[in-house]
């Protein structure tokens, strides 16, 4: 491989990671504070493409807007959902047992997956990268790099560093750290729980969204796209540690890598080696790299 | 001299930087109640864990019954005689006291290979289980739920399902903990009659308790001993009275 | 208690009767059920009966599957009374190998670490000449010595009389010695270690005759469907069989049964044309909020419904 193909497959790899990494970040905070398994984390990010896909042209319509502003709408929207639907269901969730949250989150899965179908429908489609991101930049003599792709990367360490800053330097953030680490104890302290989780939630779910949306051009909008990031999620869950938002970055790197250059040097054994290097990490370590407390 | 059933030597635990239990030594005689004492993370509870086998010793010698069980695991040490209770319940909420006890004693009698046969028609193993919650004062409980039973009374189960395996020393956890003045005494009367024949290691907090029921006292302050012997010795000791007045 | 035995007893006459009043598709429907109904049971005596919950329950399952095709298209004319065994040992191998390696692992990490290596197992049939590929393989036949398994009722008979065999075997297992160590393990593991017992061993045995079971319904399935494809190993599939068992009840061989029937039931009437009209292709949904709502208000799964109609017959009669 020269330069130029590995520099490629290196871009590959941190854009992959980084988009499993803000998806993940939401199942993991979710399942860290609120200790709720949600299997449906993985729709929310096949809700962002497809709303990439066929809010486009509404939003076209309706003020004439581009890529950006259906960015924002869908965004607005999906924290709105993320709100009403921690409120209608999940907040139902927190006091129930793993396993019934694990039934009650897969019914939901299937309910997204037909409203999907209801709404759009059951094909794939491709959405267009935006015209002021559709360039491609030079990397030697014959290959270049998509812009785009370097847009998403660019988003998702954006939304990376956001994150970073909002739990290391807020009171909100304090918070959130420490109901990941004991849940009772953020109770004890009087601090207003329905209003973190709810936030916490809906943040959880504009993200994944968010991925989804920003995702959509590179990935293309396939009905059973939910599913598969969603699997590879709790992948960067585990290995990172629950609760760990240092660990599913690493992890979420580390898969990135592993996948992207599985494929290229591995391709029959792509699909296994982040399995393989999941349960060679547990077997290292039984609680993931960073067990949060 | 009676017995020696349990003896540690120069018993060590590191956690990283930290030495949790510094070349502890002590003997637990049959017949003996012996108990440990300390402050707040004086590295009690490790002591205890290193001696059951739940954690490996870093340095240092664990005898049971005279054989060097050092590197065994907490069942195999089970199995070979050595009890214990925990501090904070490890019953069976959702089984009768009877199964409780049934299922303690059947680690004795495992006979994992009868597959198409019911547990209960081992009948050394019902009747072990009946003496031992009878031992433990629970023979009308028999069919209660185990987690219908009010704390003291669960505690007893605790110590009843350490007896169902008939061991010659039992460690307890702290177990008068979470208890009133009237449980404290039935347990107390319990472990007493407890003391023929077997070794008795405890962990307490409860100092009347202890000192009315020890043979011997060893004191811990941050994972070393500074002190063990006769009660009233203990009692008279400056270090051991600097450790609790002085404000470690 | 008798009550069970009662209810069992007749959910197994009424399988046994139903070929006299079903047609073609009633018989075929019933069998997928059964062969559902292995396949939970399976489950049912990791996760309801020692409390591990394994989330590649599908690779012994496809396991089973898959070495049915290849010994088949390997020995001509194969024989039931071998190759039945011989798919149901490949399964419990696997599944002891896998149990080898995740009961290191707790909680979560136990579930990814079976789902890992049921993922595995998934691409190696996925991606590997061995398993045929993204394709499948179909069975060159059906096996017909000692008996005719192209022969529908015979068929119906033999997944019956495994359903029963498997059900009445765990049953006796459940109450043994070994199935009550498995309850202590899943009660309180810490207190079975404190009493003397490896608890290791145990876990290992449950996981190992687990995965066989699973792969006897694998078995069941490759014959039946003739045919045989790597999503049978996907961690839907894994998922599918723990929906089930957790919508029937956990803690109760019936609770398999029931949750397998149940699932299969509402995937019939959801899909039905006649209830639903051109609306039927959006199945899901109705299953879905049935599974929200049955989580919802029923706690301990179906098999918990008449104890909560007894609660509530009392609290009315106070």
């Amino acid at each position: 491989m020269d330069f130029a193909s590995f520099l490629i497959q290196c871009l590959n790899a941190l854009q992959y990671g980084l988009l499993l990494f803000l998806v993940a970040s939401g199942l993991t905070l979710i399942f860290g504070i609120m200790g709720v398994i949600n299997l449906a984390h993985g729709s929310f990010y096949m809700i962002g493409a497809y709303m990439a896909y066929a809010l486009a042209p509404i939003v076209e319509s309706t003020f004439g807007g581009g890529f950006f502003s259906t960015l924002v709408v869908g965004l607005v929207l999906s924290v709105l959902l993320g709100y009403l639907l921690e409120w209608a269901f999940f907040s139902f969730l927190y006091e129930r047992e793993h396993l019934q949250q694990v039934l009650m989150t897969y019914g939901l899965i299937l309910v997204f997956e037909e409203l999907r179908s209801i709404l759009v429908d059951d094909q794939v489609h491709g959405v267009a990268v935006p015209p002021l991101l559709a360039g491609s930049l030079p990397l030697g003599e014959l290959m270049s790099y998509p812009v785009y792709r370097l847009f998403v990367s660019g988003v998702c360490l954006l939304l990376a560093a956001g994150m970073y800053l909002v739990l290391t330097r807020t009171r909100l953030g304090m918070m959130i750290r420490a109901g990941a680490s004991n849940r009772e104890m953020v109770q004890s302290l009087g601090i207003d729980i329905k209003f973190l989780y709810r936030l916490v939630f809906a943040a959880g779910v504009a993200i994944a969204v968010l991925a989804g949306m920003v995702a959509a051009p590179v990935s293309s909008v396939y009905p059973g796209m939910g599913n598969t990031v969603l699997i590879v999620c709790f992948v960067v869950v585990v290995i990172g540690g629950i609760g760990s938002i240092r660990g599913a970055l690493l992890a979420a790197l580390l898969i990135g890598i592993v996948d992207t250059f599985g494929k290229v040097l591995l391709p029959s054994a792509a699909g296994v080696l982040v399995y393989v290097l999941m349960a060679l990490i547990l077997l290292w370590r039984p609680d993931g790299l960073f067990k949060v407390a | 001299m009676s017995e020696v059933l349990l003896r540690c030597e120069r018993l060590t635990r590191r956690w990283g930087g930290i030495v949790a239990v510094n070349e502890v030594s002590l003997a637990l005689a049959s017949g003996e109640v012996h108990a440990v004492i300390g402050t707040n993370g004086a590295g009690k509870s490790t002591l205890i864990n290193l001696l059951s086998g739940e954690i490996a010793p870093s340095a240092g010698v664990v005898e049971l019954l005279g054989q060097d069980v050092s590197a065994w695991s907490q069942p195999r040490r089970a199995r070979a005689g050595l009890g214990r209770s925990y501090q904070r319940n490890t019953i069976y909420p959702g089984f009768s006291v009877f199964e409780n006890c049934r299922l303690a004693a059947q680690a004795r009698r495992p006979r994992a290979w009868r597959w198409w046969q019911s547990a209960l028609a081992c009948e050394q193993t019902n009747e072990a289980a009946r003496a031992a919650a009878q031992r433990a004062g629970l023979t009308d409980l028999l069919d209660r739920s185990a987690g219908l039973l009010s704390h003291g009374q669960k505690r007893q189960l605790e110590i009843a399902m350490c007896l169902a395996t008939a061991p010659r020393v039992l460690l307890l956890d702290e177990p008068l903990a979470g208890m009133g003045a009237e449980e404290t005494e039935r347990m107390l009367a319990l472990l007493a009659e407890l003391r023929a024949g077997q070794a008795m290691l405890l962990v307490e907090h409860d100092m009347d308790a202890v000192f009315r029921i020890a043979d011997r006292i060893t004191v811990m302050v941050n994972g070393a001993v500074i002190a063990s012997g006769a009660p009233d010795a203990v009692r008279a000791n400056a270090d051991v009275q600097a450790a609790y007045l002085g404000g470690h | 208690m008798f009550s069970r035995l009662v209810f069992v007893g007749l959910v197994f006459a009424g399988l046994a009767l139903w070929p006299l009043v079903a047609g073609a598709y009633g018989l075929d429907l019933v069998i997928k059920i059964m062969i559902a109904a292995i396949f939970a049971l399976s489950l049912e005596l990791l996760v309801g009966a020692t409390g591990l919950v394994c989330f590649g329950q599908a690779a012994f399952f496809g396991i089973g599957a898959y070495a049915a095709a290849l010994l088949m298209a390997r020995f001509d004319g194969a024989a039931l009374w071998w190759l039945l065994p011989a798919a149901v040992l490949c399964a419990g191998l696997y599944a002891l190998a896998v149990g080898a390696l995740s009961l290191r692992t707790r909680g979560v990490y136990f579930i990814m670490v079976t789902l890992a290596f049921a993922q595995m197992a998934y691409y190696v049939v996925h991606d590997t000449p061995l398993g045929g590929g993204t394709d499948g393989i179909y069975l060159p036949g059906v096996p017909t010595a000692p008996l005719d398994l192209g022969k529908p009722l015979v068929f119906y008979g033999l997944t019956l009389a495994s359903l029963a065999l498997v059900f009445g075997v765990l049953g006796l297992l459940l109450r043994s010695p070994f199935g009550r160590a498995l309850a202590g393990i899943k009660a309180n593991e810490q207190r079975m270690r404190a009493t003397g017992f490896s608890t290791y061993p145990y876990k290992l045995a449950a996981f190992a005759v687990s995965g066989a079971i699973a792969g006897l319904a694998g078995f069941l399935f490759a014959v039946k469907d003739g045919f045989v494809n790597p999503e049978l190993l996907a961690w839907h599939q894994s998922g599918s069989v723990l929906i089930m068992i957790i919508l029937g009840g956990l803690g109760h061989l019936r609770g398999a049964l029931i949750g397998a029937f149940a699932l299969a039931l509402l995937e019939e009437f959801f899909k039905s044309e006649a209830v639903w009209g051109s609306f039927a292709k959006h199945w899901h949904l109705g299953l879905g909020l049935t599974i929200i709502l049955s989580a919802a208000l029923l706690p301990k799964g179906l098999v918990g419904i008449p104890q909560l109609w007894r609660d509530r017959l009392e609290a009315r009669g106070e």
